[in-house]
C-alpha cells in the first residue's frame, strides 16, 4: 500500500448531546485527493477542524503526515495549510496584507512574503485588486484571497471545506487545474464538497459521509457501480400515476427506487441495456400508464449519493425524505 | 511510519522567542492598521472621557469638595484611569470580533505561536490607550489641570497610568475569548469596570461614601492606584498606595495572561 499522508481512524466527536462524528476511518495517499462528500450536517466540516487542529476528537486516532492532531499539533500546523468554510480574511487589510501576514506567521523571510503574496495574488486573479481593503471585494474575490492565503505557506498537505462553493463556473475550472497542477507537484489533498463533478473531477477517492459515519468509500467508478451498470428514467405523463410506475418498475431494479414529483420522473438501478427499457415500457403499457419519455443511462455520482444517504447533495429537501438528519446550517463554532 | 523532526521540535529556545516576538509584531501591525482605518472609533473613544472631565469639572465639580481644595487636579488622575481602563475594555470587543470573523480559526491553523494573537491585541490596544491618554492631558491643560509633581513622579505617574489599563486588557482579552460575541464583549466589559471606577477615589473622596461602601473602596485596585497616580502628579509624598498598585498591576498580569492565553488554546 502507498504511504498514507492522512490516517484517521474511529474519530469521533460530539457537541454536546449531538453525534457529529460517530466513529470516522480514512487514510489519504500522498499526492492523492481524498474527496469528502456528504449532504449538510454530515459531519465534514468537524472532520476538517480535527484533522487541522482546531478541535480535539473525543476518541480515535488522526495523524497527518505521521504526526499525532492532538499531541503534535503545533507540528502539524507547520505543514498544512487550510481554507475553512467560510472566508478567514481581514477585512480592513488589503488583499496583500492578508496573505504577507499569513506568510509572516508561517516565518518566511520578508522578501519570500513579499514574493509570495505577489505570486499568490496573480495566481488568483487578484492583482489588480491586491492593495484594495478586503472589504471591498465580492464574495467570489474574498473566497479566492482565503483559498491563497492557505497556499502562501506551500504547505504539503492541504485541506479546503467546500472551496468552490460561491465561485463562478471559470473559476472554478481553474481552481481545479490548480489543485490538480499542486497534486502532481506532490501535494496531498482533502477536500469536502457538495458538487458531485467536482469530486468526479478532482478526487482519486471519494468518501461519503453521512451522519458522522462514512458510508461508502472508494474511486468515483467504484461508487458508480456499486449502483449497477446503469440507470432506468421514465417521465410519465401523469404525475398522479407516478406512484403506480414505480411500484411497476421496482420489479425491473435493483438499486433504491427515487421518485421526483415535479418533473414526473421515476429514476431505477438496473443492469442497463435495452432489453430494460423495453420491458419497462411493456410493463407500463399494459398497466395502462401512458409514458412521455423513457431512457438508460450510465450513473453519476448524483444518483450514486442519492442512493445512498437518501438525500440529494446541496439540495434542501433532504429533511423531508430523512428527518433523522438535521439539514440546517450552523454557525462557525 | 515514523515522523520527520519537525521544524518546530528542532528549534532552541532562543529561536523560538524570536519567533515568538515575530508573530506579536505582526499581529500588532495588523491590530494597528484596523485602528488606522477606523478612525472614527478613535474619535468616539476620545470623545468619550472628554464629556466625562468637561461633566465633571463644570457640572458637578462645584459641589465636590476635595482636600486641597483643587477640584481640577483631583479629578483628572481619576479621568486618566478611568480612559485606561475601558481603552482595556476594547480589548474584548476586539478579540470577539476576531473570534466571529473566523479570522482566529485561521491563526490557530498557522504554526504561530499561541500567546501572540492575544500580546499583539493588548499591544495595540496599549498603543491606542497611550493616544488617548495624550489627549486626556491636552484636555485637562485645558481646563486647567497642571503637573505638580518631580518630572519623575509625573513619569512614573503617567507609566502606572497605562500600565495598569494593559494589565486589564489581559483581563478583557480572558472576557472576550469566553463570550465570544462583540456586543456581549461591550456589555461584558463594561460591567466590572462601572462599580470599580464609581466606587473609587475618581470623582470624590472616599470619605463621603457610606462605611460599608468605604471599606471596599480603599481597597480595591481602582482607588489604590488612582490614589498612587494623584499623589505622584500633585507632588505628595507617595504613601503605600504606590506599590499596592504596583502589585496589583502585577498581580493581574501573573494571573490573566495565563488564564487568557488557556481560554485561547481551548476555544
Ligand atoms: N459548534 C457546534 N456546536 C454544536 N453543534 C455543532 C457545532 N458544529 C457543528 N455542529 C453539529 O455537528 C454536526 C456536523 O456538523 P458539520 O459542520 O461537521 O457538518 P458539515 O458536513 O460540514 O455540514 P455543511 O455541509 O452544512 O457544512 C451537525 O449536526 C451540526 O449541527
Ligand atoms: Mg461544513
Amino acid at each position: 500500500m502507498a504511504e498514507a499522508v492522512i490516517e484517521v481512524d474511529g474519530i469521533e466527536k460530539s457537541y454536546k448531546t449531538n453525534r457529529a462524528l460517530a466513529g470516522v476511518s480514512l487514510r489519504v495517499e500522498r499526492a492523492t485527493v481524498l474527496g469528502l462528500l456528504g449532504p449538510n450536517g454530515a459531519g465534514k466540516t468537524t472532520l476538517v477542524r480535527i484533522l487541522s487542529t482546531l478541535l480535539k476528537p473525543d476518541a480515535g486516532r488522526a495523524t497527518v503526515a505521521g504526526y499525532d492532531v492532538v499531541e503534535d499539533a503545533e507540528a502539524i500546523r507547520s505543514i498544512i495549510g487550510l481554507a475553512g468554510q467560510y472566508a478567514a480574511v481581514d477585512e480592513l487589510l488589503t488583499g496583500r496584507e492578508n496573505l504577507e501576514l499569513v506568510g509572516r506567521l508561517y516565518h518566511l523571510s520578508r522578501i519570500e512574503r513579499r514574493n509570495r503574496a505577489e505570486e499568490v495574488l496573480e495566481r488568483f486573479s487578484l492583482t489588480n485588486a491586491g492593495d484594495r481593503p478586503v472589504k471591498t471585494y465580492s464574495g467570489g474575490m474574498r473566497r479566492r484571497l482565503d483559498l491563497g492565503a492557505s497556499l502562501v505557506g506551500r504547505p504539503e498537505v492541504l485541506i479546503l471545506d467546500e472551496p468552490t462553493t460561491g465561485l463562478d463556473p471559470r473559476t472554478r475550472i481553474e481552481l481545479w487545474q490548480y489543485i490538480e497542477a499542486l497534486v502532481r507537484d506532490g501535494t496531498t489533498l482533502l477536500l469536502t464538497t457538495q458538487y458531485l463533478e467536482e469530486a468526479d473531477r478532482l478526487a482519486h477517492r471519494i468518501a461519503v459521509i453521512d451522519g458522522g459515519k462514512v458510508i461508502a468509500e472508494g474511486t468515483g467508478d467504484e461508487l458508480k457501480t456499486q449502483l449497477g451498470g446503469a440507470v432506468l428514467e421514465v417521465v410519465v405523463a401523469d404525475s398522479r400515476k407516478l406512484k403506480e410506475a414505480a411500484r411497476w418498475l421496482e420489479r425491473l431494479g435493483e438499486g433504491r427506487i427515487r421518485l421526483d414529483e415535479t418533473r414526473r420522473l421515476v429514476t431505477v438501478g438496473t443492469e442497463g441495456g435495452a432489453r430494460v427499457v423495453v420491458e419497462a415500457g411493456q410493463l407500463l403499457v399494459e398497466a395502462g400508464i401512458e409514458i412521455d419519455d423513457i431512457g438508460v443511462r450510465r450513473p453519476s455520482l448524483d444518483d450514486v449519493f442519492l442512493s445512498l444517504t437518501g438525500h440529494a447533495a446541496g439540495d434542501g429537501s433532504e429533511t423531508e425524505e430523512n428527518p433523522k438528519q438535521g439539514g440546517t446550517r450552523h454557525g462557525r463554532a | 511510519m515514523v515522523a520527520p523532526k519537525s521544524q518546530h521540535s528542532s528549534l532552541n529556545f532562543g529561536q523560538r522567542i524570536s519567533l515568538g516576538v515575530s508573530d506579536i509584531v505582526g499581529i500588532t501591525y495588523r491590530n494597528l492598521i484596523h485602528m488606522v482605518r477606523t478612525p472614527q472609533l478613535l474619535v468616539f473613544s476620545g470623545i468619550q472621557p472628554i464629556m466625562f472631565v468637561l461633566l465633571f469639572r463644570y457640572v458637578f465639580g462645584g459641589a465636590i469638595a476635595t482636600p486641597g481644595g483643587n477640584y481640577v487636579d483631583y479629578l483628572l488622575p481619576g479621568i486618566f484611569i478611568q480612559t485606561s481602563l475601558f481603552g482595556g475594555a476594547s480589548t474584548a470587543v476586539g478579540l470577539s470580533e476576531d473570534l466571529k470573523g473566523g479570522i482566529i480559526d485561521r491563526f490557530r491553523a498557522l504554526p504561530m505561536s499561541r500567546s501572540a494573537v492575544l500580546a499583539g491585541r493588548t499591544i495595540a490596544d496599549l498603543a491606542r490607550n497611550i493616544l488617548v491618554v495624550v489627549l486626556m492631558l491636552l484636555v485637562g491643560f485645558l481646563v486647567g489641570f497642571r503637573f505638580h509633581g518631580s518630572a519623575a513622579q509625573n513619569i512614573v505617574g503617567m507609566v502606572l497610568v497605562v500600565a495598569f489599563g494593559y494589565a486589564f486588557s489581559w483581563v478583557f482579552a480572558a472576557v472576550g475569548l469566553m463570550v465570544k460575541d462583540p456586543e456581549t464583549a461591550q456589555i461584558a466589559g463594561f460591567l466590572p469596570i462601572f462599580p470599580l471606577v464609581f466606587a473609587s477615589s475618581a470623582f470624590v473622596p472616599v470619605k463621603t461614601m457610606p462605611i460599608w461602601l468605604q471599606d471596599f473602596a480603599n481597597v480595591q485596585p481602582v482607588s489604590v492606584t488612582i490614589d498612587a497616580v494623584r499623589d505622584l502628579v500633585t507632588g505628595v509624598p507617595v504613601g503605600s498606595w504606590l506599590w499596592q498598585s504596583g502589585l496589583w498591576t502585577l498581580g493581574i498580569l501573573v494571573v490573566f495572561i495565563p488564564l487568557a492565553v488557556y481560554r485561547y488554546r481551548h476555544i
